[in-house]
């Protein structure tokens, strides 16, 4: 029997009536994610029904296919425990912690059942390391710049770090929680503040989930405008973090003019939506904000000026020798651990991975468009950085051509009401990677689960991973070549 | 060497003329808000029915308390600067203006009933001669999503240039004059945020900003948060927004200290 057998199928942004997912034994559960998971299925989401610490609770897997484009669903009975899938499986770590954390219900065998979100300074076990000469170096949860809390914990010999471990969890504010309670008039802003680097990545993810459930269609205009902003985000972001990786190693020409760059694409976004992150641009059915003709037209002579200004500060920062000689080779991730943690995004792509939502899985106008996807495979901090520079150039073009050639229509549609007992999985690329949120209604049309995966969520091992062997020293270029979202994460 | 000259060159000088002209924001901005309570029509709570935050509502005599009567009033602690009310008032009622001008020194002066606004005050004269040329801050971010944070980084860079105030942060408490929060203060970063302001030397200052630092922002009424920055530590300064515009930051921390010669 083929493992897709026990599973339904669906396609990104669609939904399916509850009950037309298989619910079967949890050893058949188990067996048939292992089964699809050697299969190269990715392991989108593992949730689990259970709330309030309080088992028992019925798990739920998202698995893609990202090369044949579908979705697969699949249920377990309800369980107050089960043997863990994470020594078999290791993707599924961090997302077993999270549902024995939120639900009580024990995965027999986790390695390092420890809490993602329930934090308190002392209570939280960090492996450690004896023998001559080892030390600890333990950071945080406040950091010296300006950015969001976590603790990391190295195990180091000398300059060497052996391990490190990272505690987050400080940021959980219960969005999560707060999006349950929903649908209501706040649940797009709550989605917009998941994390605000990532406004319209998850305001699309969240719009897309809802809009499914809703059986609602938006204009192709509509669905243009929202890849325009998606882009705009993905060139702030990555502009911006090259120049925060010129800043770790001291290159600060090009970490002012990446700067002053990346502000352009902000203040792209605040004369479209009136917000540098574009909060308030997404709403449901379409966007909040049309671009009239003369927008359009100074957008595009702003993205032609841009392609030129990237052109130059990327050749002179990839041209300089002692550039490249400190990013090569500084904390590298292979492709096997690409695929073990299911890492998403640019850390993938950098690892050599064809994996790109836009790509894989296409969602709204990028089912018309098509945009190239970039992979290097060295893995490296070098490679991180020049796949969003290569990406970057791609969106710059993508959003010319999208914006000259606008279809008429309307930004915005009607949404209805959700249906009832339906389930729904959204993926968007952001610009980190896989924006993942899957909704169930209960039999009122209200959200009984709402689940929000933060590419984050997928990568954050991945930087523990870049440092093993590594210097010290190196963890603030590798943690910016990363830049993870701490507030994603922790939702 | 001789391509980052060239690229200098080309780069021109970048900073804004802020706060001598002008910051010169584009129509879609939105900033600070006015409310003519004259134009709602009897009954209508199509903006209070609106707002994701509950930032607007009408004020009653004190018997009313389910925000329906009463004239209009906007909390610009709580507002996301969403347009939601704005497109749901069929009369007109509320609007955004370009003015980037929010920061208050007291909580309720962010309590915005008509198009009067009440702008942040200067320090005392000897808080001024501490600080007024030479002010080092501390960010925590205890729940901020990073929008606040990243606007916060911003002015740091080649156009806002907060060096030219001689304002700038500081990697340690024990070197700052003061602390700039962000985030509704997550249950999990109370005890650091305490700690990290019992180690700033006094007298000190505590700058709240975003709507989560100043009231829980889209996060109100969760568990999880500790509900603004002022449940930890006294505020001197809130600053509106989500996230508040670069120049409304630095609009209120030049305010704090008495260095803005127009209104």
């Amino acid at each position: 029997m083929s493992p897709t057998s026990r599973f339904a199928s669906i396609r990104n942004g669609e939904s399916l009536d509850f009950s037309k997912i298989p619910v079967v034994p949890i050893e058949d559960f188990r067996s048939a994610v292992l089964k699809m998971a050697a299969a190269n299925h990715r392991l989108c989401a593992l949730l689990c029904s259970g709330k309030d610490g309080r088992p028992p609770g019925s798990l739920l897997a998202v698995l893609a296919d990202d090369t044949g484009g579908k979705l697969y669903l699949a249920a377990s009975q309800p369980v107050a425990g089960y043997p863990s899938l994470t020594p078999d499986l290791t993707q599924a770590h961090l997302f077993e912690r999270e549902i024995y954390e939120g639900s009580g219900v024990l995965p027999e065998g986790h390695p390092w059942l420890k809490p993602v979100r329930r934090v308190s300074a002392d209570k939280v076990a960090f492996f450690q390391e004896q023998g001559a000469e080892v030390h600890e170096v333990a950071v945080g949860p406040i950091h010296a710049g300006i950015i969001e809390p976590g603790h990391f914990r190295f195990q180091c010999h000398g300059e060497t770090v052996h391990h490190l471990e990272i505690q987050l969890g400080y940021q959980h504010r219960g969005a999560e929680r707060l999006l349950r309670e929903g649908p209501d008039r706040r649940s797009l802003a709550v989605a917009e503040a998941i994390c605000g680097d990532t406004a319209i990545g998850h305001a699309w993810a969240h719009c897309a989930v809802r809009e499914a459930l809703a059986g609602a269609t938006l204009s192709l205009r509509a669905e243009a405008l929202r890849a325009v902003v998606l882009e705009v985000e993905r060139l702030a972001n990555h502009i911006g973090d090259l120049g925060a990786i010129s800043n770790d190693i001291g290159y600060l020409p090009a970490t002012a003019y990446f700067g002053r760059m990346r502000g352009d694409f902000l203040n792209m976004l605040m004369t479209v939506s009136g917000n540098r992150y574009g909060k308030s641009m997404l709403k449901l059915g379409g966007v909040a904000f049309d671009l009239p003709a003369e927008m359009r037209s100074s957008m595009i002579e702003t993205i032609k000026r841009s392609v030129r200004h990237l052109a130059e500060v990327g050749d002179m920062f990839f041209g300089e020798p002692s550039v490249i000689s400190r990013l090569e080779d500084t904390g590298t991730v292979s492709r096997k651990i690409c695929d073990d943690l299911g890492l998403v995004g640019v850390c993938a792509r950098a690892t050599g991975a064809d994996r790109d939502v836009r790509q894989d899985h296409p969602f709204g106008l990028y089912r018309f468009r098509h945009i190239p996807v970039i992979k290097l495979d060295s893995g490296d901090v070098f490679a991180r950085a020049m796949v969003r520079f290569l990406e970057a150039q791609r969106s710059l073009e993508f959003l010319s051509a999208l914006i000259a050639n606008l279809s008429e229509g309307s930004a915005a549609s009607p949404c209805g009401a959700p249906a009832a007992n339906h389930l729904a999985v959204s993926l968007v690329e952001g610009w980190r990677g896989e924006v993942c949120h899957v909704a169930k209604t209960g039999r009122d049309g209200k959200y009984e689960w709402y689940k929000v995966v933060d590419p984050s969520f997928h990568n954050w091992m991945a930087l523990a991973m870049a440092l093993r062997g590594g210097e010290i020293s190196d963890f603030p270029l590798c943690n910016k070549s990363f830049n993870l979202s701490y507030a994603g994460h922790d939702l | 060497m001789i391509d980052i000259i060239k690229n200098r060159l080309k780069q021109g000088y970048r900073t804004s003329k802020f706060p001598d002209e002008d910051p010169g924001l584009p129509e879609r901005f939105r900033g600070r808000p006015v409310i003519r309570p004259e134009l709602c029509s009897a009954g209508c709570t199509a903006c209070v029915d609106a707002c994701p935050t509950l930032a607007i509502g009408k004020q009653g005599d004190g018997s009313q308390s389910d925000g329906k009567q009463g004239p209009l009033a906007l909390d610009l602690g709580r507002c996301l600067f969403c347009n939601e009310c704005t497109a749901a008032c069929p009369e007109g009622a509320v609007a955004f203006t370009k003015d980037h001008r929010l920061a208050a020194s007291r909580r309720d002066d962010l309590i915005v009933t008509s198009d009067e606004a009440k702008l942040a005050e200067s320090l005392g004269d000897e808080m001024r001669r501490l600080f007024g040329r030479s002010l080092k801050l501390r960010q925590v971010s205890a729940g901020g999503c990073s929008a606040c944070e990243a606007e916060l980084t911003a002015l740091g860079n080649v156009v806002f240039d907060l060096g030219r105030f001689g304002i700038q942060f500081v990697a340690s408490p024990r070197h700052a004059d003061g602390l700039v929060i962000t985030g509704p203060v997550t249950r999990n970063m109370s005890e650091a945020l305490r700690i990290a302001y019992e180690a700033v030397p006094p007298p000190r200052l505590v700058l709240a900003v975003g709507a989560c630092g100043i009231s829980g922002g889209p996060f109100i009424g969760s568990e999880d948060h500790l509900g603004d920055a002022a449940a930890v530590v006294p505020v001197d300064l809130f600053i509106p927004g989500c996230p508040p515009h670069p120049v409304t930051i630095l609009d209120g921390l030049l305010r704090l200290l008495g260095r803005l010669k127009r209104g």
